[in-house]
């Protein structure tokens, strides 16, 4: 079906057509590449020339401007596909079940990212790269089931059946979010507290923050510019796959 | 470039190693949009108009 014939819905229908979805977010890529670029230009620039070095850590500090945005994305990627997989399971909606697909393999490189940077970090502020703990545990554990994901994605051809396996799987694996949150305060951890997303607001001084914040920017810009082209890259491998299988049938018919 | 102090590799490595990962994700997922477009269009000529 074309985006021309795609019979007239409700307005939300249409938006979250795959189709659809497709054209109207085509247009948003280049401006959203652009303000990535423009993030990080300037995130690095003051997390490596117009930023202090801490008083205890010294310039170690500035691993946080990559090790903070890789962790938050870790998690946040982790609550969109949880929220596509509410999609895939509640509406059995499409555009649900190639959201939760192209999401993974970003969840798990970003996750990935958190734990290399946060083993590079921890080796001359704590004195060791991995410590068995709560919050580089769970943060592994999520590297597992992102892993664990992308796995069960390849391993049916039957990707409308793999999307309801794939959501059950993604909601139970959500119980590791608060714990990877709240292990710093549950357990005694390596690990300092969080620091940034306290309600009591940040215990940083502004001259830390402002690259920090920056960097978060430019890393969730990067995610939303890469994660909606997966998604037009996955809507069109399904339609190379029907098309496929119509050319399959026709041959064997 | 400033300088890093006594623990720059550290710092060096985790950037470099961001770096590499990203320009890699970036190069993949366009490499991956391009071979697919390139099929889909592949595909579509060869369909019988209708």
């Amino acid at each position: 079906m074309s985006i021309e014939s795609t019979p007239k819905q409700s307005w939300w229908n249409r938006m979250a057509h795959p189709g659809q979805f497709v054209a109207w977010t085509t247009p948003l890529l280049w401006p959203l590449a652009i303000l990535t670029l423009c993030l990080f230009i300037l995130g690095l620039w003051f997390a490596l020339f117009n930023s202090p070095e801490d008083y205890q850590m010294g310039d170690t500090v500035r691993i946080m401007y990559v090790h903070v945005p890789s962790a938050w994305l870790s998690q946040f990627i982790y609550v969109a596909m949880s929220a596509s997989a509410l999609g895939t399971l509640v509406w059995r909606h499409p555009l649900a079940d190639v959201s939760m697909k192209a999401a993974a393999p970003l969840g798990a490189l970003f996750t990935t990212l958190a734990l290399y940077t946060g083993a590079l970090w921890g080796r001359p502020t704590w004195g060791t790269f991995w410590e068995w703990d709560g919050r580089m545990t769970s943060t592994l554990v999520l590297l597992f089931i992102y892993l664990g994901i992308i796995a069960l994605w390849r391993a049916f051809d039957d990707q409308l059946r793999a999307a309801r396996i794939v959501a059950i799987f993604t909601l139970v694996g959500a119980l590791n979010i608060p714990i990877i949150k709240f292990s710093v305060d549950w357990w005694s951890t390596l690990h300092q507290p969080a620091s940034v997303f306290r309600p009591d607001g940040p215990t940083m001084p502004l001259s830390l923050l402002t690259p920090l914040f920056i960097m978060l920017f430019a890393f969730t810009f990067l995610f939303i510019t890469l994660y909606l082209k997966a998604i037009h890259t996955e809507v069109k491998r399904r339609r190379v796959t029907t098309l496929q299988r119509r050319a399959a049938q026709k041959e064997a018919s | 470039m400033i300088d890093l102090g006594p623990h720059a590799g550290f710092i060096l490595a985790a950037y470099g190693g961001v770096a590499l990962a990203l320009f890699g994700v970036i190069a993949w997922t366009l490499f991956d949009a391009r071979s697919v477009t390139r099929k889909l269009a592949h595909l579509e000529a060869a369909r019988p108009s209708r």
